[in-house]
């Protein structure tokens, strides 16, 4: 991967407050606005919901899942300036014990989450991504595993 | 830019310092004896907020529910939660820094008033005037800048919430500026319009010893001069039986009794009305515009404190809306008052009317006269109920003020921990819970007990203690609709609903989600407090814990005289029974009493239509409303639409009501949780399922359409979700 391309991913990852979660039910997708943040190298995307969730149940019966990140802002030039990254990779709860780290992390992106976040019925989820796929300038794709 | 000296501030500084930090740098221009001040600007109010996420954690709590359909109690609950916000946040050591720096050097540990100075606020359109919070005779940076915070949260009071919205003002702009002025301890204080609302040629003075806080939230009473407002020649005193005063304590306030020589002399002089008549007119001429000033004499000196136009000139109505904001915040000495008027003359007063009215045999009376008795009833109840109303709902402000001064001093995490120490055994509705419980525990033990029951023969049950507590537990419930039918039906509903107790173990608390931490006492909370404030402390928490008892037990009351009005009607309705056998249990109780007096009087009974409720083409799959009761619970829905219903509840189900009436509480205990449209944190509803560890979720708006009976519903009462699986159709 280039360097280019991999600061480009980290822009944007940076640059957004939420994604769209794509998990899978017994028949269909189902897709979710979630707050995330990315883990600097690009491995982990971290997002949090309640337990009693669609996508959460989703996600307990078949944790792979893919993710969109994307710059448009409703207008015609989404068509030549908008990158659209979609991640793949698999779902799990954050474990016991990098639970304090990567909370902090979520929060110092998300601080107005915290009540939501540590509520006994919410999870902390990370998505070990396995591959990106960037789309720009319209056409554009561009693969990469991390 | 954080804080700027009151003889800095130049006219662009208007949007940095506020409405009142601005006046109060006119008035030290011109050199109206103005306390030497510091005003923290609006660009430090935004910086904490950005530094501090609370930018975005403010609107999140503010959009939790639309405000349109926000009740006030929900109102409270939001304005509890934004100022804690503010208590736990941390000032950025930038912001710290310089705002430290500026205080300790101006104040060098002189006492001062710390005092909100909003943006936009107090011009001649708008007055905020006691919707804000001020604190005086605070010492020491540290105590300053805790309170500057609070004084930034009463921007996000409900009261002030509320106005705001009613103003049409946008609530996500508004800003606060902070005044630190130093503390006058005057002798006598008070306020000056320069134009009386009730007449323009007149100015008006209010005076009363010691400080004017207690004048401002109207603790303390004022003597009264009107003046003619071209020469200040004093037309008319209005004294006062003046009997408390408001007085500067180690820190802050305290209303203590007045000295009784004092109280025989009033608290200005003619000569100190001319002084402070002269003092507002000065201020006028400063702004070009009438001013309502509040002003404090220490020894011979006379000082200005604040001055804002007086914007009375406003259409009544928005004068009298804003005096109901106000009323939203009630003094410690104001609730105690209530307190002791509810404790020692409404209640004493309510519970011999119910005693009267229950000793009143009606066998002996004519038509006539049974007609009359229940027009004095309903009369009565009604009476009772506005007694409700206006001293009983606003004196549940005694414990929202105890968990207010119970967040200021422990900063908790959960806004509302303050409610353990409210709890207790003593309430009615619980009290009333365990006389079916203890039936239940019968049941259990007797075999012969048991087998009547579940063959519905409650009336032939020999079992004394049993018929005891059944007797005791229908003289409690007959005010339910239910019991007003004259048929077996009820008797045999209760049945089912005591066999589901039997079944379940109500003592036992209900499986619930919550970090372990050892249980809240009353010492945690009190040594909080300096030795001289304890008592005070120990007054709040004793004030508080009364008028969360009391939320429940007003109900039940109010509950008793009803069902003494409707004792009154069912003996009318069996009256007429020879008459109407088919229609008489139909009749309205205006049918009933027009019955009762003419006997030619035949009543029309329309064919009662179903009950329609609103059925939405869309279905809810997940709702928000209010975490009102820790936990999680998944179980079967079940609606309660008439009282009949309660009786059909069983074990474990979901309880979906409108609103939880303690008449209803009997079926808490069976329930695995609660979902109520009425909104709050602290409604019965909410108070009743932390008593027994229940999940609760309150202020889902059309619960009761929403979710049907049979649904199956989780209910998250950490984040305030309802999860509904619908049944199929």
């Amino acid at each position: 991967m280039s360097k280019e391309l991999k600061t480009l991913v980290q822009r944007i990852l940076e640059s957004q407050s939420l994604g769209v979660l794509a998990t899978l039910d017994k028949k269909n997708p189902y897709e979710n606005l979630v707050a995330f943040v990315s883990s600097k190298d690009l491995k982990n995307i971290i997002f949090s919901t309640a337990v009693y969730t669609r996508k959460y149940s989703n996600l307990k019966a078949f944790p792979n899942v893919s993710f969109l990140v994307d710059t448009r802002s409703n207008s015609e030039k989404d068509f030549h300036e908008c990158v659209a990254i979609t991640a793949f990779g698999q779902a799990k709860e954050v474990g016991k014990k990098e639970w304090d780290k990567i909370l902090r992390l979520y929060l110092k992106k998300h601080p107005y989450l915290e009540e939501f976040v540590k509520s006994p019925s919410c999870r902390l989820l990370q998505i070990q991504v396995s591959k990106y796929i960037v789309v720009s300038e319209f056409q554009k794709v561009l693969e990469f595993s991390v | 830019m954080f804080i700027l000296h009151v003889e800095d501030v130049r006219e662009n500084h208007r949007p940095q310092v506020g409405g009142k930090g601005f006046a109060l740098a006119r008035l030290w221009a011109r050199d109206l004896n103005v306390p030497r001040a510091v005003c923290l600007t609006a660009d430090a109010y935004r910086t904490f907020l950005q530094a501090t996420g609370l930018d975005k954690k403010i609107p999140l709590e503010i959009h939790r529910k639309n405000l349109e359909n926000a009740r006030w109690e929900e109102m409270w609950d939001t304005a509890l939660r934004i100022r804690n916000l503010f208590l736990r946040a941390k000032f950025p050591r930038d912001l710290e820094h310089a705002l430290r720096e500026g205080i300790d050097d101006f104040f060098r540990g002189t006492p001062v008033a710390v005092r909100s100075s909003a943006l936009g606020e107090d011009s001649a359109q708008v007055s905020f005037a006691g919707i804000h919070e001020s604190y005086v005779n605070i010492m020491g940076t540290e105590n300053i800048l805790k309170h500057a915070k609070l004084v930034w949260a009463s921007l996000w009071s409900d009261a002030a919430i509320l106005y705001r919205k009613e103003l049409g003002l946008d609530l996500e702009k508004s800003v606060m500026a902070v005044v630190i002025q130093e503390f006058v301890p005057g002798d006598c204080s008070g306020v000056f319009f320069g134009k009386n609302p009730m007449d323009g040629a007149q100015s008006v003075v209010e005076a009363v010893y010691g400080l004017n806080q207690g004048l401002v939230d109207g603790t303390v009473e004022p003597d009264r001069w009107i003046l003619r407002r071209t020469d200040g020649k004093v037309l008319s005193h209005t004294p006062v039986l003046r009997t408390k005063v408001i007085s500067p304590a180690r820190k802050g306030v305290r209303l203590v009794k007045i000295d009784p020589k004092k109280a025989q002399v009033a608290p200005l002089s003619q000569n100190r009305v001319k002084a402070v008549f002269t003092l507002g007119t000065k201020a006028e001429e400063s702004f070009g515009q009438p001013q309502d000033v509040e002003w404090t004499f220490r020894k011979r000196t006379l000082y200005t404190l604040q001055s804002r136009p007086i914007t009375t000139d406003l259409k009544d109505q928005s004068k009298d809306e804003k005096s109901w904001y106000l009323s939203l915040r009630r003094s410690f000495a104001n609730l105690q008052e209530m307190r002791t008027r509810i404790e020692k003359q409404i209640l004493p007063e309510m519970i011999s009317e119910i005693e009267t009215l229950a000793k009143q045999d009606f066998s002996g009376l004519s038509d006539k006269d049974l007609a009359d008795e229940i027009q004095r009833r309903k009369k009565i109840f009604a009476s009772w109920n506005e007694v409700y109303w206006k001293e009983f709902i606003p004196f549940a402000h005694g414990f929202r003020l105890f968990g207010q001064v119970y967040n200021d001093k422990i900063h908790p995490e959960d806004p509302y921990e303050f409610v353990e120490l409210l709890r207790q055994q003593s309430m009615h509705s619980l009290e009333r819970n365990r006389l079916l419980q203890d039936m239940a525990a019968l049941i259990k033990l007797d075999k012969n007990l048991s087998q009547k029951i579940r063959d519905g023969r409650l009336e032939d049950v020999k079992n004394s203690k049993f018929q005891k507590l059944l007797k005791s537990f229908l003289g409690e419930y007959a005010n339910l609709q239910i019991f007003d039918e004259l048929d077996s039906a009820p008797l045999k509903r209760l049945s089912g609903l005591l066999l589901e107790l039997v079944e379940s173990s109500p003592h036992t608390q209900k499986k619930k989600l919550s970090t372990a931490r050892k249980p809240l006492s009353p010492e945690q909370f009190l040594s909080k407090f300096t030795k001289e404030d304890r008592d005070y402390a120990r007054g709040l928490l004793d004030l508080g814990k009364f008028s969360y008892r009391l939320r429940d037990d007003d109900n039940i009351y109010l509950g008793k005289i009803e069902r003494q009005m409707n004792r009154a009607i069912f003996e009318g309705r069996k009256k007429l029974k020879p008459r109407f056998p088919s229609r008489y249990l139909k009749f309205s109780d205006e049918q009933i009493e027009k019955s009762l007096r003419d006997s030619r009087y035949n009543p029309h009974v329309e064919r009662s239509k179903r009950k329609q409720t609103q059925r939405h083409t869309w279905q809810a799959r997940q709702l928000k409303g209010q975490p009102a009761g820790k936990g999680l619970a998944t179980g079967d829905a079940h609606v309660i639409s008439e009282d009949k219903d309660l009786f059909e509840f069983k074990k474990g189900e979901i309880l979906v009501c409108d609103a939880v009436d303690p008449n209803m509480t009997f079926v808490v205990p069976l329930a695995g949780g609660i979902v109520e449209r009425r909104g709050g944190m602290l409604i019965h509803g909410a108070i009743i399922a932390r008593e027994y560890g229940i999940p609760c979720v309150t202020g889902i708006a059309d619960a009761t359409a929403l979710i049907r009976t049979g649904d199956s519903v989780t209910i998250d009462g950490f984040l305030g979700l309802v999860i509904i699986e619908h049944r199929e159709k």
